[in-house]
């Protein structure tokens, strides 16, 4: 059995994303900024993307604006958040502890540049509390950026409170809202979302292209500089096949939204429940404010990475925040956000299904999972401390 | 590319030597669970020679490939020579290991060193 269960990494593209771009590639290859005929086909094509992406997040055409994927998007609206508020002498943001790299590591580089930054903490239950915002907001706040749902833990942000508290002191509100879009219904005006960035390859649409929102009224401030693309905010000839990919698979993804989450609730649940099983181990943030396609669990006394790999023998792709998969010397900063120790935070497991799993597969991940869990185990010298009292278990 | 030579592969897919020797001459652990690897060696040792090794490891692939092979490389030999096998020693043998998992193999040399000297510590009391 294969089963593909990293969704959250990146996702298959469908089929009408493929026909998107190699109809693109084949008939509407002209540029966007030529003024001949089929040069104003393909920005026709443009603006009807741009129109569709607008209209599902409640926005307006010219509040979007395509980027070559998430990291650019968070990249661009960082910078142009702390650029106006420093303009208006603002240089504190605040954000959350388990932000994506593209949110964290861009504030890095805003600190090192006089801003300073508070990280929100997220608690046991992966939830960023509002009120912790309204403590944290002061009259030096320029931004607050918080995801929409957590890419190893999936856990859903209270991102409709936060932009109001946000709104009544004037202050911007970003979210990275890569792994929601396409996922749960998202309303930019609704959820009081000044500027949000979006990714095409997590929702089986393809890798380099993606978007960001951001209101209008908020100036953007360019990272490429160039021709006159985007408004003049974001320079280099339109990626139009990857866009009205994109675009396809977002339209895809929202028409069949409810049902296919109706289903993954069920099959996550049953996962949840089925790897509960395997003693000491935990879910890693709360079951229910939770994406439907996330499950993410600890394991005490084994490592992720041998885990994942024994896991690909028997035909499971799936991902750990234990450091030995990414090279770094510390687990996940996720899982260390919501309180789990190093011994444990390298021993966990992420598995993000897609729409179209069945109860069989995740029966067979269950099974699978045990075993592998047990047969490392059984030759780890922790779990052998652990079982003969020589160490406490934390799970 | 495959994150892992065959040979580490194999050593991970099918370990030698794992498990406990009870009442072992010579015992080693190494490495801790915050860094996410720990290595324990035993030893059985008759007349200065290594007749039987054993070991449990909590960590990545390469770190059970590194013990297995390890073990592997000092089993039927003298003391004194175990002594001097290197991590670069179980890293060649394993075909090479990515640049960022060679702390595993000097786990490896660090384990069998710690084992042997307890195994030299029991000795002289």
């Amino acid at each position: 059995m294969q089963i593909y269960a990293d969704n959250a990494a990146t996702t298959k593209m469908s089929e009408a994303a493929i026909k998107a771009m190699t109809d693109c590639a084949k008939s509407y290859w002209g540029n966007p900024s030529s003024l001949y005929t089929i040069g104003q086909k393909a920005k026709e094509l443009l603006e009807e993307a741009r129109a569709d992406i607008a209209r599902i997040i409640n926005a307006e055409p010219r509040e979007i604006l395509f980027t070559s994927g998430g990291s650019e998007a968070d990249n661009q609206a960082l910078l142009s958040a702390a650029m106006l508020g420093k303009k208006q002498g603002k240089t504190h943001i605040i954000s959350s502890a388990f932000e994506h790299h593209a949110i964290l590591h861009t504030l890095k580089r805003l600190e090192q540049n006089g801003f300073s930054v508070t990280l929100l903490p997220v608690h046991e239950n992966g939830v960023v509390d509002p009120e912790e915002l309204k403590e944290a907001i002061d009259d030096n706040t320029c931004l607050v950026t918080v995801m929409t749902a957590n890419n190893e833990i999936g856990t859903i942000q209270p991102i409709k409170e936060l932009g109001a508290i946000c709104r009544e002191r004037g202050v911007l509100f970003h979210t990275d809202a890569v792994q929601a879009v396409g996922h749960i219904p998202l309303d930019v005006k609704a959820q009081n979302i000044d500027m949000l960035s979006a990714s095409a390859h997590k929702f089986h649409g393809p890798k380099g292209v993606g978007f960001l929102y951001a209101k209008k009224g908020v100036r953007l401030s360019n990272l490429i500089e160039g021709g006159a693309q985007e408004r003049g905010k974001r320079a280099g000839t339109e990626n139009l096949p990857g866009i009205l990919s994109m675009v396809a698979a977002l339209k895809e993804a929202v028409a069949g939204m409810d049902k296919h989450a109706e289903h993954m609730k069920k099959v996550r649940d049953h996962l949840i429940e089925g790897l509960s099983q395997i003693p000491h181990s935990a879910l890693n943030g709360e079951a229910e404010r939770r994406l439907a396609g996330n499950v993410n669990f600890s394991f005490e006394g084994i490592e992720g990475e041998s885990l994942l790999i024994l896991l690909d023998q028997r035909g499971i792709s799936a991902s750990s925040g234990s450091a030995c998969t990414s090279g770094a010397l510390d687990p996940s900063h996720v899982l260390l956000a919501i309180g789990r120790i190093h011994d444990v935070a390298h021993g966990s497991l992420r598995l993000s299904i897609g729409e179209d799993i069945t109860m069989e597969e995740a029966d067979y991940i269950i099974e699978n999972v045990r075993e592998v869990v047990e047969y490392l185990r059984s030759f780890s010298p922790v779990w052998r401390d652990l079982m003969t009292g020589k160490k406490e278990f934390i799970l | 590319m495959a994150l892992y030579s065959e040979k580490v592969m194999e050593h991970f897919l099918n370990p030698q030597n794992v498990g406990v020797i009870e009442n072992a001459d010579g015992v080693g652990e190494v490495g801790n669970a915050k860094c996410g690897d720990i290595m324990k060696m035993y030893l059985k040792i008759d007349n200065e020679v290594i007749t039987d090794v054993k070991f449990e490891t909590f960590g990545c692939a390469s770190a059970i490939a590194s013990s297995s092979m390890a073990t592997e490389m000092i089993k039927g030999k003298p003391v004194a020579e175990a002594m001097l096998l290197t991590n670069k020693a179980v890293a060649e043998a394993l075909d090479g290991l990515p640049p960022h998992k060679m702390h595993c193999s000097v786990l490896a040399e660090e384990a069998i060193q710690a084992a042997i000297e307890d195994y030299d510590k029991k000795k002289a009391e």
